[in-house]
Protein backbone atom coordinates (compact mmCIF):
# COMPACT_ATOMS: atom_id res chain seq x y z
CA UNK A 1 0.00 0.00 0.00
CA UNK A 2 1.69 3.43 -1.01
CA UNK A 3 0.12 6.92 0.10
CA UNK A 4 1.95 8.37 -3.62
CA UNK A 5 -1.11 10.31 -5.11
CA UNK A 6 -3.06 10.53 -1.89
CA UNK A 7 -4.30 14.91 -1.61
CA UNK A 8 -3.14 17.15 0.97
CA UNK A 9 -4.74 20.08 0.14
CA UNK A 10 -1.86 22.59 2.60
CA UNK A 11 1.13 20.26 1.60
CA UNK A 12 1.97 20.64 -2.48
CA UNK A 13 4.43 18.28 -3.24
CA UNK A 14 6.82 19.53 -6.34
CA UNK A 15 9.94 21.81 -6.01
CA UNK A 16 11.57 22.83 -4.02
CA UNK A 17 10.99 20.51 -1.37
CA UNK A 18 13.81 19.00 0.34
CA UNK A 19 14.31 14.98 0.27
CA UNK A 20 14.03 13.55 3.55
CA UNK A 21 15.65 11.54 5.33
CA UNK A 22 19.19 11.49 3.72
CA UNK A 23 22.10 9.41 4.63
CA UNK A 24 24.66 10.29 7.27
CA UNK A 25 28.36 10.96 5.69
CA UNK A 26 29.80 11.32 9.36
CA UNK A 27 27.85 8.79 11.59
CA UNK A 28 27.21 10.74 14.34
CA UNK A 29 26.44 13.81 12.58
CA UNK A 30 23.25 14.87 10.63
CA UNK A 31 23.52 15.12 7.11
CA UNK A 32 24.96 18.78 6.25
CA UNK A 33 21.85 19.30 4.21
CA UNK A 34 20.04 19.30 7.61
CA UNK A 35 21.63 22.42 8.62
CA UNK A 36 19.12 24.47 5.44
CA UNK A 37 16.13 22.41 7.38
CA UNK A 38 16.83 23.59 10.71
CA UNK A 39 17.28 27.27 9.21
CA UNK A 40 13.87 27.15 7.74
CA UNK A 41 11.93 27.36 10.98
CA UNK A 42 10.91 24.83 13.76
CA UNK A 43 8.93 23.52 11.39
CA UNK A 44 9.41 22.96 7.73
CA UNK A 45 8.45 20.92 4.40
CA UNK A 46 10.20 17.97 3.56
CA UNK A 47 9.57 15.21 0.73
CA UNK A 48 9.20 11.60 1.42
CA UNK A 49 10.71 8.81 -1.18
CA UNK A 50 7.15 8.45 -2.65
CA UNK A 51 6.97 12.47 -3.74
CA UNK A 52 5.10 12.77 -0.55
CA UNK A 53 5.44 16.24 1.37
CA UNK A 54 5.02 16.33 5.20
CA UNK A 55 5.85 18.53 7.67
CA UNK A 56 9.38 18.16 9.86
CA UNK A 57 9.39 19.55 13.11
CA UNK A 58 13.13 20.61 14.13
CA UNK A 59 12.98 22.61 16.76
CA UNK A 60 13.36 21.34 20.27
CA UNK A 61 10.32 22.71 22.17
CA UNK A 62 8.22 22.16 19.32
CA UNK A 63 9.18 18.56 18.87
CA UNK A 64 8.36 18.03 22.44
CA UNK A 65 4.94 19.98 22.21
CA UNK A 66 4.04 17.28 18.88
CA UNK A 67 4.77 14.32 20.51
CA UNK A 68 2.53 14.91 23.75
CA UNK A 69 0.05 16.03 21.63
CA UNK A 70 -3.23 14.22 21.44
CA UNK A 71 -4.59 15.60 18.43
CA UNK A 72 -1.69 13.11 16.48
CA UNK A 73 -1.45 9.61 15.68
CA UNK A 74 1.05 6.73 15.41
CA UNK A 75 -1.69 3.90 14.06
CA UNK A 76 -0.55 2.25 10.74
CA UNK A 77 -3.95 1.60 10.15
CA UNK A 78 -4.55 5.59 9.49
CA UNK A 79 -4.34 5.91 5.73
CA UNK A 80 -2.89 8.98 6.10
CA UNK A 81 0.31 7.94 7.86
CA UNK A 82 3.26 8.24 5.88
CA UNK A 83 5.79 5.76 4.64
CA UNK A 84 9.33 6.68 5.23
CA UNK A 85 10.86 4.10 2.77
CA UNK A 86 9.36 1.35 0.70
CA UNK A 87 9.86 -1.02 3.74
CA UNK A 88 7.93 0.69 5.98
CA UNK A 89 4.73 -0.14 4.31
CA UNK A 90 4.47 -3.55 5.42
CA UNK A 91 3.48 -2.03 8.93
CA UNK A 92 0.53 -1.36 7.74
CA UNK A 93 -0.42 -4.92 7.48
CA UNK A 94 -0.30 -5.64 11.15
CA UNK A 95 -0.99 -3.54 14.13
CA UNK A 96 1.85 -2.69 15.43
CA UNK A 97 1.18 -2.53 19.38
CA UNK A 98 2.84 -0.26 21.80
CA UNK A 99 4.11 2.16 19.31
CA UNK A 100 1.32 1.90 16.74
CA UNK A 101 -1.26 2.26 18.83
CA UNK A 102 -2.83 4.94 20.78
CA UNK A 103 -4.31 5.70 24.02
CA UNK A 104 -6.24 4.25 25.63
CA UNK A 105 -5.23 1.23 24.08
CA UNK A 106 -1.02 1.86 23.87
CA UNK A 107 -1.59 2.41 28.10
CA UNK A 108 -3.56 -0.73 28.63
CA UNK A 109 -0.49 -2.30 26.45
CA UNK A 110 2.41 -0.61 28.57
CA UNK A 111 1.06 -1.11 31.32
CA UNK A 112 1.86 -4.81 31.37
CA UNK A 113 5.27 -3.99 30.61
CA UNK A 114 6.24 -1.03 32.83
CA UNK A 115 7.39 -3.28 36.35
CA UNK A 116 9.89 -5.12 34.44
CA UNK A 117 11.53 -1.96 32.71
CA UNK A 118 11.53 0.02 36.26
CA UNK A 119 14.50 1.30 37.62
CA UNK A 120 15.07 -1.78 40.07
CA UNK A 121 14.84 -4.11 37.70
CA UNK A 122 17.21 -2.98 35.74
CA UNK A 123 19.22 -2.25 38.41
CA UNK A 124 18.61 -5.49 39.51
CA UNK A 125 20.04 -6.91 36.32
CA UNK A 126 23.58 -4.58 36.39
CA UNK A 127 25.58 -7.80 37.71
CA UNK A 128 24.08 -10.03 34.67
CA UNK A 129 24.93 -7.52 32.43
CA UNK A 130 28.06 -7.10 33.43
CA UNK A 131 28.80 -10.71 33.73
CA UNK A 132 28.06 -10.62 29.65
CA UNK A 133 30.20 -7.82 28.81
CA UNK A 134 33.16 -9.41 30.64
CA UNK A 135 32.35 -13.02 28.87
CA UNK A 136 32.07 -11.02 25.67
CA UNK A 137 35.21 -9.10 26.08
CA UNK A 138 37.26 -11.89 27.27
CA UNK A 139 36.77 -14.13 24.16
CA UNK A 140 37.57 -10.65 21.46
CA UNK A 141 40.53 -10.48 23.72
CA UNK A 142 41.75 -13.92 23.38
CA UNK A 143 40.83 -14.01 19.70
CA UNK A 144 42.38 -10.75 18.81
CA UNK A 145 44.41 -8.59 18.71
CA UNK A 146 41.86 -7.20 15.80
CA UNK A 147 37.97 -7.63 15.73
CA UNK A 148 34.74 -6.27 14.62
CA UNK A 149 33.22 -4.75 17.24
CA UNK A 150 29.64 -5.41 15.59
CA UNK A 151 29.48 -8.99 15.70
CA UNK A 152 32.29 -9.87 18.95
CA UNK A 153 30.30 -7.30 21.00
CA UNK A 154 27.63 -4.48 20.25
CA UNK A 155 25.28 -7.26 18.90
CA UNK A 156 25.81 -9.90 21.67
CA UNK A 157 25.59 -7.65 24.85
CA UNK A 158 22.13 -6.48 24.24
CA UNK A 159 20.66 -9.74 22.18
CA UNK A 160 21.88 -11.58 24.91
CA UNK A 161 20.19 -9.43 27.83
CA UNK A 162 16.96 -9.09 25.88
CA UNK A 163 17.01 -12.82 25.22
CA UNK A 164 17.38 -13.73 28.93
CA UNK A 165 14.94 -10.61 29.73
CA UNK A 166 11.91 -12.18 27.61
CA UNK A 167 12.59 -15.99 28.05
CA UNK A 168 13.88 -16.25 24.30
CA UNK A 169 16.42 -18.75 23.66
CA UNK A 170 19.88 -17.39 22.79
CA UNK A 171 20.38 -20.53 20.71
CA UNK A 172 18.35 -18.77 18.03
CA UNK A 173 19.92 -15.49 17.81
CA UNK A 174 21.20 -15.87 14.51
CA UNK A 175 17.60 -16.40 13.19
CA UNK A 176 16.11 -13.40 14.97
CA UNK A 177 19.11 -11.33 14.05
CA UNK A 178 19.21 -12.06 10.83
CA UNK A 179 15.06 -11.54 10.47
CA UNK A 180 15.32 -8.59 12.54
CA UNK A 181 18.09 -6.49 10.04
CA UNK A 182 16.11 -7.38 7.03
CA UNK A 183 13.09 -5.61 8.89
CA UNK A 184 15.14 -2.38 9.49
CA UNK A 185 16.89 -2.67 5.81
CA UNK A 186 14.89 -4.26 3.30
CA UNK A 187 14.77 -2.30 0.38
CA UNK A 188 11.04 -3.73 -0.67
CA UNK A 189 7.68 -4.13 1.14
CA UNK A 190 7.79 -7.75 0.18
CA UNK A 191 10.90 -8.26 1.66
CA UNK A 192 10.50 -6.37 5.21
CA UNK A 193 7.09 -7.92 5.45
CA UNK A 194 8.44 -11.74 4.89
CA UNK A 195 11.03 -10.98 7.62
CA UNK A 196 8.12 -10.03 10.04
CA UNK A 197 6.09 -13.30 9.18
CA UNK A 198 9.29 -15.79 9.90
CA UNK A 199 9.56 -13.86 13.80
CA UNK A 200 6.11 -14.20 14.21
CA UNK A 201 6.00 -17.66 13.17
CA UNK A 202 8.60 -18.23 15.36
CA UNK A 203 7.28 -16.36 18.07
CA UNK A 204 4.10 -17.99 18.62
CA UNK A 205 5.52 -20.94 18.37
CA UNK A 206 8.19 -20.13 21.34
CA UNK A 207 4.94 -18.97 23.02
CA UNK A 208 3.08 -22.21 22.51
CA UNK A 209 5.83 -24.46 24.20
CA UNK A 210 5.75 -21.91 26.58
CA UNK A 211 2.45 -22.36 27.85
CA UNK A 212 3.34 -26.79 28.11
CA UNK A 213 6.54 -25.83 29.41
CA UNK A 214 6.70 -22.28 31.22
CA UNK A 215 10.28 -20.50 31.90
CA UNK A 216 11.67 -17.68 33.70
CA UNK A 217 10.76 -14.60 31.31
CA UNK A 218 8.56 -12.06 31.03
CA UNK A 219 7.11 -13.57 28.07
CA UNK A 220 6.35 -16.74 30.70
CA UNK A 221 4.98 -14.14 33.41
CA UNK A 222 2.82 -12.46 29.81
CA UNK A 223 1.17 -15.56 29.06
CA UNK A 224 0.72 -16.67 32.71
CA UNK A 225 -0.40 -13.21 33.92
CA UNK A 226 -2.00 -11.71 31.28
CA UNK A 227 -2.94 -14.29 28.39
CA UNK A 228 -4.50 -16.88 30.47
CA UNK A 229 -6.94 -14.30 32.41
CA UNK A 230 -8.11 -12.22 29.11
CA UNK A 231 -6.43 -9.70 29.27
CA UNK A 232 -4.10 -9.84 25.77
CA UNK A 233 -4.87 -12.41 22.96
CA UNK A 234 -2.61 -13.93 21.43
CA UNK A 235 -1.40 -12.42 18.32
CA UNK A 236 -1.37 -9.27 20.31
CA UNK A 237 1.13 -10.85 22.73
CA UNK A 238 3.05 -12.63 19.77
CA UNK A 239 3.32 -8.85 18.49
CA UNK A 240 4.28 -7.16 21.45
CA UNK A 241 7.24 -10.55 21.78
CA UNK A 242 8.54 -9.70 18.17
CA UNK A 243 8.53 -5.48 19.38
CA UNK A 244 10.32 -6.13 22.37
CA UNK A 245 12.72 -8.57 20.78
CA UNK A 246 13.64 -6.56 17.91
CA UNK A 247 13.79 -3.08 19.36
CA UNK A 248 15.38 -4.89 22.67
CA UNK A 249 19.20 -5.30 20.23
CA UNK A 250 18.96 -3.61 17.21
CA UNK A 251 19.11 -0.24 18.71
CA UNK A 252 21.34 -0.70 21.82
CA UNK A 253 23.39 -2.65 19.43
CA UNK A 254 23.51 0.59 17.41
CA UNK A 255 24.56 2.99 20.34
CA UNK A 256 27.80 0.90 21.19
CA UNK A 257 29.37 0.51 18.12
CA UNK A 258 28.62 4.10 17.14
CA UNK A 259 29.04 5.35 20.81
CA UNK A 260 32.62 3.93 20.83
CA UNK A 261 33.33 4.89 17.10
CA UNK A 262 32.35 8.35 18.36
CA UNK A 263 34.44 8.16 21.58
CA UNK A 264 37.64 6.98 19.43
CA UNK A 265 36.81 9.90 17.29
CA UNK A 266 37.09 12.48 20.24
CA UNK A 267 40.31 11.30 22.18
CA UNK A 268 40.17 14.18 24.62
CA UNK A 269 36.67 12.99 25.99
CA UNK A 270 37.73 9.51 26.01
CA UNK A 271 40.39 10.60 27.63
CA UNK A 272 38.36 12.32 30.11
CA UNK A 273 36.19 9.24 30.65
CA UNK A 274 39.03 7.23 31.15
CA UNK A 275 40.41 9.84 34.10
CA UNK A 276 36.87 9.39 35.41
CA UNK A 277 34.67 6.85 35.20
CA UNK A 278 32.10 8.89 37.03
CA UNK A 279 31.11 10.89 34.36
CA UNK A 280 30.26 7.82 32.19
CA UNK A 281 26.21 7.60 32.83
CA UNK A 282 26.24 11.60 31.90
CA UNK A 283 28.10 10.60 28.85
CA UNK A 284 25.90 8.41 27.82
CA UNK A 285 22.82 10.89 27.90
CA UNK A 286 25.16 13.21 25.68
CA UNK A 287 26.00 10.05 23.22
CA UNK A 288 22.23 9.63 22.89
CA UNK A 289 21.47 13.02 22.11
CA UNK A 290 24.74 13.68 19.75
CA UNK A 291 23.99 10.48 17.87
CA UNK A 292 20.30 10.12 17.86
CA UNK A 293 19.82 6.77 16.41
CA UNK A 294 16.15 7.00 15.83
CA UNK A 295 16.61 10.37 13.67
CA UNK A 296 12.69 10.61 12.06
CA UNK A 297 9.96 10.02 14.26
CA UNK A 298 6.33 9.91 12.40
CA UNK A 299 3.46 10.73 13.40
CA UNK A 300 -0.14 11.57 11.41
CA UNK A 301 -2.41 14.65 12.50
CA UNK A 302 -6.03 13.80 13.36
CA UNK A 303 -7.07 17.03 13.63
CA UNK A 304 -5.99 20.51 12.94
CA UNK A 305 -3.58 22.08 14.81
CA UNK A 306 -0.58 25.13 14.78
CA UNK A 307 2.55 24.48 15.65
CA UNK A 308 6.15 26.59 15.44
CA UNK A 309 3.81 28.80 13.22
CA UNK A 310 2.51 26.45 10.67
CA UNK A 311 -1.44 25.51 10.46
CA UNK A 312 -0.99 21.42 10.44
CA UNK A 313 -4.50 19.98 8.95
CA UNK A 314 -5.75 16.72 9.75
CA UNK A 315 -3.69 14.16 7.23
CA UNK A 316 -0.99 15.78 6.98
CA UNK A 317 2.28 13.75 8.26
CA UNK A 318 4.42 14.86 10.43
CA UNK A 319 8.47 13.88 11.09
CA UNK A 320 11.08 14.99 14.21
CA UNK A 321 14.41 14.70 12.94
CA UNK A 322 15.57 14.09 16.74
CA UNK A 323 19.44 14.73 15.58
CA UNK A 324 18.63 18.50 14.44
CA UNK A 325 15.88 18.42 17.82
CA UNK A 326 18.90 17.53 19.91
CA UNK A 327 21.14 20.15 18.21
CA UNK A 328 18.56 23.07 18.43
CA UNK A 329 20.94 25.97 20.43
CA UNK A 330 17.52 27.39 22.05
CA UNK A 331 18.15 24.05 24.42
CA UNK A 332 21.56 23.52 23.87
CA UNK A 333 25.35 25.37 24.25
CA UNK A 334 27.83 24.19 21.48
CA UNK A 335 25.25 21.24 20.65
CA UNK A 336 27.51 20.96 17.41
CA UNK A 337 30.40 19.48 20.78
CA UNK A 338 30.78 16.62 21.85
CA UNK A 339 30.67 17.24 25.56
CA UNK A 340 30.73 14.50 28.60
CA UNK A 341 30.58 16.82 31.20
CA UNK A 342 27.37 18.58 30.03
CA UNK A 343 23.95 18.04 30.92
CA UNK A 344 22.38 16.53 27.69
CA UNK A 345 18.81 15.94 30.01
CA UNK A 346 16.02 16.57 28.20
CA UNK A 347 16.91 15.14 25.24
CA UNK A 348 14.48 13.52 22.48
CA UNK A 349 16.92 10.42 21.57
CA UNK A 350 14.64 8.16 23.71
CA UNK A 351 11.53 10.38 21.90
CA UNK A 352 8.87 11.95 23.99
CA UNK A 353 5.13 11.70 25.42
CA UNK A 354 3.77 8.35 26.01
CA UNK A 355 5.19 6.47 23.72
CA UNK A 356 9.23 7.24 25.46
CA UNK A 357 10.83 4.14 25.20
CA UNK A 358 9.70 1.76 27.22
CA UNK A 359 13.37 0.12 27.08
CA UNK A 360 15.34 3.52 28.19
CA UNK A 361 16.74 2.40 31.51
CA UNK A 362 17.75 -1.15 30.76
CA UNK A 363 19.35 0.81 27.34
CA UNK A 364 21.48 3.47 29.88
CA UNK A 365 22.13 0.55 32.00
CA UNK A 366 23.51 -1.80 29.09
CA UNK A 367 25.38 1.23 27.69
CA UNK A 368 27.41 2.35 30.84
CA UNK A 369 28.05 -1.21 31.54
CA UNK A 370 29.32 -1.78 28.09
CA UNK A 371 31.14 1.35 27.16
CA UNK A 372 33.07 1.33 30.42
CA UNK A 373 34.04 -2.11 31.14
CA UNK A 374 35.09 -1.72 26.59
CA UNK A 375 37.20 1.48 27.59
CA UNK A 376 38.68 -0.11 31.19
CA UNK A 377 39.32 -3.67 29.21
CA UNK A 378 41.07 -2.25 26.29
CA UNK A 379 43.36 1.15 26.98
CA UNK A 380 44.84 1.18 23.56
CA UNK A 381 41.24 0.68 21.51
CA UNK A 382 41.28 1.63 18.01
CA UNK A 383 40.26 1.52 14.43
CA UNK A 384 41.91 -0.80 12.59
CA UNK A 385 40.66 1.55 9.30
CA UNK A 386 40.45 4.75 8.35
CA UNK A 387 37.47 6.90 10.20
CA UNK A 388 35.71 7.28 6.58
CA UNK A 389 35.97 3.28 5.78
CA UNK A 390 33.69 2.47 8.69
CA UNK A 391 30.53 1.50 6.46
CA UNK A 392 27.29 3.98 7.74
CA UNK A 393 23.66 2.59 7.72
CA UNK A 394 21.29 4.28 5.74
CA UNK A 395 19.52 7.45 6.35
CA UNK A 396 16.01 5.82 6.12
CA UNK A 397 16.48 3.59 9.34
CA UNK A 398 18.20 3.02 12.71
CA UNK A 399 21.54 4.89 12.31
CA UNK A 400 24.32 2.93 13.10
CA UNK A 401 27.19 1.30 11.58
CA UNK A 402 27.43 -2.43 9.74
CA UNK A 403 30.47 -2.95 10.61
CA UNK A 404 33.76 -1.33 13.32
CA UNK A 405 36.97 -3.11 12.27
CA UNK A 406 38.86 -1.72 15.97
CA UNK A 407 42.62 -3.29 16.79
CA UNK A 408 44.50 -3.06 20.67
CA UNK B 1 7.94 31.83 53.48
CA UNK B 2 6.33 29.81 50.78
CA UNK B 3 6.21 25.97 50.87
CA UNK B 4 5.71 23.25 48.14
CA UNK B 5 3.64 20.13 47.69
CA UNK B 6 4.99 17.33 44.74
CA UNK B 7 2.69 14.85 44.42
CA UNK B 8 2.63 12.19 41.21
CA UNK B 9 -0.21 11.05 38.71
CA UNK B 10 -0.01 7.56 39.04
CA UNK B 11 -2.92 6.96 36.43
CA UNK B 12 -0.44 8.91 33.96
CA UNK B 13 2.99 7.97 34.82
CA UNK B 14 4.70 5.36 32.21
CA UNK B 15 7.39 4.22 34.20
CA UNK B 16 9.59 6.65 32.28
CA UNK B 17 11.95 7.20 35.51
CA UNK B 18 13.21 10.70 34.96
CA UNK B 19 12.00 11.47 37.77
CA UNK B 20 14.16 9.59 39.85
CA UNK B 21 17.25 10.03 37.70
CA UNK B 22 16.89 14.21 37.87
CA UNK B 23 16.15 14.66 41.43
CA UNK B 24 17.25 11.24 43.58
CA UNK B 25 16.34 13.01 46.69
CA UNK B 26 12.63 13.14 46.33
CA UNK B 27 11.52 10.79 43.47
CA UNK B 28 11.95 7.29 43.09
CA UNK B 29 10.42 4.31 41.53
CA UNK B 30 8.34 1.78 43.36
CA UNK B 31 8.29 -2.17 42.64
CA UNK B 32 6.15 -1.88 39.95
CA UNK B 33 8.21 0.92 38.33
CA UNK B 34 5.91 3.84 38.73
CA UNK B 35 6.98 7.08 39.76
CA UNK B 36 6.97 8.12 43.53
CA UNK B 37 7.79 10.97 45.85
CA UNK B 38 10.09 9.87 48.53
CA UNK B 39 7.97 9.25 52.18
CA UNK B 40 8.89 13.06 54.11
CA UNK B 41 10.10 14.76 50.85
CA UNK B 42 6.61 15.62 49.92
CA UNK B 43 7.79 18.99 50.51
CA UNK B 44 10.66 18.75 47.72
CA UNK B 45 13.29 18.94 50.82
CA UNK B 46 14.52 22.30 49.24
CA UNK B 47 15.81 20.71 46.43
CA UNK B 48 16.46 22.95 42.72
CA UNK B 49 16.08 19.51 40.55
CA UNK B 50 12.38 19.32 41.40
CA UNK B 51 11.58 21.49 38.44
CA UNK B 52 13.62 20.08 36.31
CA UNK B 53 12.20 16.79 37.26
CA UNK B 54 8.59 17.96 36.57
CA UNK B 55 10.14 19.11 32.98
CA UNK B 56 11.57 16.16 32.41
CA UNK B 57 8.93 14.09 32.66
CA UNK B 58 7.60 12.88 29.33
CA UNK B 59 3.86 12.77 30.65
CA UNK B 60 3.61 15.98 33.10
CA UNK B 61 2.56 13.66 35.57
CA UNK B 62 4.32 15.81 38.38
CA UNK B 63 2.65 18.69 40.07
CA UNK B 64 3.93 21.12 41.87
CA UNK B 65 1.06 23.06 44.44
CA UNK B 66 2.86 26.33 46.02
CA UNK B 67 0.95 27.24 49.20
Amino acid sequence: MTDTGRVHATLPSGPPTPSFPRDRTCPYRPPESYDALAADGPVTRVALYNGRVVWLVTGHAEARALLTDPRVSTSRQNPDFPMVAPRTESQSTVVLPLLGVDDPEHARQRRMLIPRFGLKRVNAMRPQIQAVVDRLLDAMLDAGPGADLVPAYSLPVPSTVICSLLGVPYADHDFFESRSRRLFLARTAAASTGALDELRDYLRGLIARKEAEPGEGLLDELIAERLAEGEVDREELVMMAVLLLVAGHETTSNMISLGTYTLLEHPQELAALRADPALMPGAVEELLRFLSIADGLVRVAVEDFDLGGRTVRAGDGVMISTSVVNRDTAAYDHPEDLDVHRSARHHVAFGYGVHQCLGQNLARAELEIALTTLVRRVPTLRLAVPPGEVPVKPGDTLQGLFALPVTW
Amino acid sequence: MSSIRVSIDSDNCIGSGQCALTASKVFTQDDDGFGMVLPGREDGAGEPLVREAVRACPVQAITIEEN
